[in-house]
């Protein structure tokens, strides 16, 4: 089983940013997708430590991609989608837009947010050039073991969404704007203040969900820590972890551990709560009665 | 410009299409299209009857079969389709990939709409899905302010249709698990958000708090109106703040930009609500066909017809205007 680490959701700062990368590089996943997936507003910010990221990334021995946004409107937009087939590496499709720009002979990745729900849909982008594909994390465990039989079928590499708040609906409107009564074009950059999002409660405090600009992540922290068997059985070929503050290498290590059979579920999970300052971890999607449930296992019992 | 209506029902369909409506758009009573509710949709002799009663009469009948099919069972979207064509609807529309090359080849004389559920929201996304599958018409997800709408339609050949009244989407369609998240049901995969099954009423000390899977989506006091608790239309706290942090309890107006959406190359104006009562439909029929018929004539718009008819008393024009983001 291999380790991605996905794409950063958040706004975070250009120094920020580039030291994990550099984290990264040294971390035990094979795989690292960067780029700006949530805002086109905040990729200025950062945008001239893209290539160097890169680079160092590539040096290190990782498969690197870029990712593209989530939601293409704007003509800015398009022209940063179209200008991702000349940045070197494999691009990952968040929107399909990007398609419209990829020259048809060149592999391509599939990110988790683009509607990957059926074989039929699999094999299109199979024969499109799709070489790997991130499942979206909707997805319940007979769909994920029938998408990765046929991903096995046709040489596309099957991935599923491992770790890290889930990416639940982007709009066109932003939330955190929005929460300081500005519109979206008027923003100042309320998102960076909340380098992992912003928790909203239910009104009997209960945390629920977490703002990101246009974007609305789970409050959870989705996590296949009790899965990992029964992916792996289903034949999927990889682990995606979504970045967050704090202690990122950590959690790639204690995840590296538990593929490598040196920690179990139980082990892992409590590993994930500490390293993650405490955030619920949930796995309902998969095998739950709703997305926001969570299979706990308790020490000794089978994973 | 073409008004497309919602057919819950066989009745719903004639009510439709006796009140005016160019085209009526219904689905089959499974989880092939996004309005899966109970008592809703039709079945295969209700399809071909709709169809010949709308085709009698001049009108249109579009299918939706716009969920993306389950991995394992796409053997049931591809018999709505095939069945669409039978039934000698118009066009079928349709979001998943599989299912629109499935159709493309299978189906090539079937006219092929893109749902609002695959939200294409730019120019080269339309023309994609023109060249790949042979897309004659693509619902414009509810994220574009109308000057974005007619950028659009300045570089397509493909015609665009809008929602102009009735329930409206915060999100981007097709991309949104906030119900399956609560509830485990969700629009792309069984064609329900935030289902009537998973609702719970509590009396909360004189208060009516309104929960979904179990999580407190708003709460209202005895006398003020207790609105369904969609979740994208909840009360939720972050940090300081408390209030409707995605969208208030409202729904979609835009029957006074119909003449700027006319301008900008609009073909058709969709109408949301097929689990709405067939007078309910017909009432918003009549008025949006004397809007367009108005706009046509260049007379002024009628003002503020369907004020009454809106969701908890508040509507918005959403998306079209740009400070709604």
């Amino acid at each position: 089983m291999q380790l991605t680490v996905g794409p950063n959701q958040f706004f975070w700062k250009a120094d920020v940013w580039s030291d994990f990368y550099n984290q990264m590089a040294a971390a035990p996943v094979e795989r690292v997708v960067l780029g700006e997936l949530v805002c086109s507003k905040r990729l200025p910010f950062y945008q001239d430590h893209i290539p160097a990221a890169i680079e160092t990334l590539l040096e290190a021995g990782k498969e690197v991609a870029v990712t593209s946004l989530a939601l293409v409107t704007l003509k800015r937009e398009r022209k940063l989608t179209a200008e991702l087939v000349d940045a070197g590496v494999e691009v990952e499709v968040n929107d399909l837009t990007t398609l419209a720009y990829l020259p048809k002979d060149m592999p391509f990745s599939v990110g988790p947010l683009v509607n990957v729900y059926n074989e039929g849909t699999l094999a299109w982008l199979a024969d499109r050039g799709a070489t790997r594909i991130c499942l979206p994390p909707e997805l319940p465990l007979a769909s994920v073991t029938a998408l990765a039989a046929e991903g096995a079928k046709r040489g596309v590499t099957v991935e599923v969404w491992g770790h890290g708040r889930l990416p639940l609906a982007i709009s066109g409107r932003c939330y955190h704007a929005r929460l300081h009564k500005r519109t979206k074009d008027n923003c100042q950059f309320a998102c960076e203040d909340d380098p992992n999002g912003r928790t909203v409660r239910t009104l009997e405090d209960q945390p629920f969900l977490a703002m990101n600009g246009v974007q609305t992540l789970s409050d959870s922290c989705a996590s296949m820590a009790n899965q990992l068997e029964v992916l792996r059985d289903a034949g999927v070929n990889a682990l995606r972890l979504s970045p967050q503050t704090g202690d990122f290498p950590g959690v790639c290590q204690v995840w590296r551990n538990r593929i490598d059979g040196r920690i179990d579920a139980a082990a892992l999970s409590e590993r994930l709560e500490t390293l993650s300052g405490g955030m619920r971890l949930s796995d309902g999607f998969l095998t739950g009665a709703r997305g926001a449930d969570w299979s706990r296992k308790r020490e000794g019992e089978a994973a | 410009m073409e008004i497309v209506c919602p057919a819950g029902t066989p009745a719903s369909l004639r009510a439709a299409v006796k009140a005016g409506a160019h085209t009526v758009y219904c689905g089959f009573a499974d989880e092939t299209n996004a309005r899966n509710f109970p008592g809703l949709n039709f079945d295969r002799d209700e399809m071909r009857e709709g169809v010949k009663f709308a085709h009698d009469h001049g009108a249109k009948v579009l299918v939706a079969i716009n969920t993306y099919p389950r991995a394992g069972g796409e053997a049931i979207w591809h018999r709505a389709v095939a069945d669409a064509e039978a039934s000698g609807a118009d066009a079928v529309i349709l979001a998943d990939l599989g299912l629109l090359a499935y159709a493309a080849k299978h189906h090539p004389g079937l006219r092929r709409h893109l749902s609002v559920q695959a939200a294409a929201a730019n120019a080269d996304m339309l023309n994609f899905y023109a060249s790949e599958f042979g897309v004659k018409r693509v619902v414009l997800p509810r994220v574009l302010s109308v000057p974005e709408i007619a950028a659009i339609n300045a570089e397509t050949e493909v015609e665009t249709e809008v929602f102009v009244f009735g329930g409206l989407c915060v999100m981007a369609e097709g991309r949104c698990s906030l119900s399956s998240y609560a509830t485990g049901l969700s629009p792309n995969m069984n064609g329900v958000c935030s289902p009537a099954s998973h609702v719970e009423y509590h009396d909360d000390h004189g208060a009516l708090s309104a929960k979904l899977g179990g999580f407190t989506i708003h709460k209202v006091g005895a006398d003020e109106p207790a609105p369904y608790p969609t979740l994208c239309k909840g009360c939720f706290s972050a940090g300081d703040a408390t209030g409707h942090l995605f969208e208030d309890p409202v729904s979609l107006n835009a029957e006074k930009l119909i003449p700027q959406l006319a301008k900008a190359g609009v073909t058709a104006l969709k109408i949301e609500g097929r689990q709405r009562s067939r007078s309910y439909v017909a009432q918003v029929v009549r008025n949006f066909r004397a809007a367009v018929e108005a706009q046509a004539a260049g007379r002024p718009m009628p003002e503020g017809m369907l004020a009454q008819l809106t969701e908890g008393q508040a509507a918005t024009a959403g998306a079209y205007k740009k400070t709604w983001r």
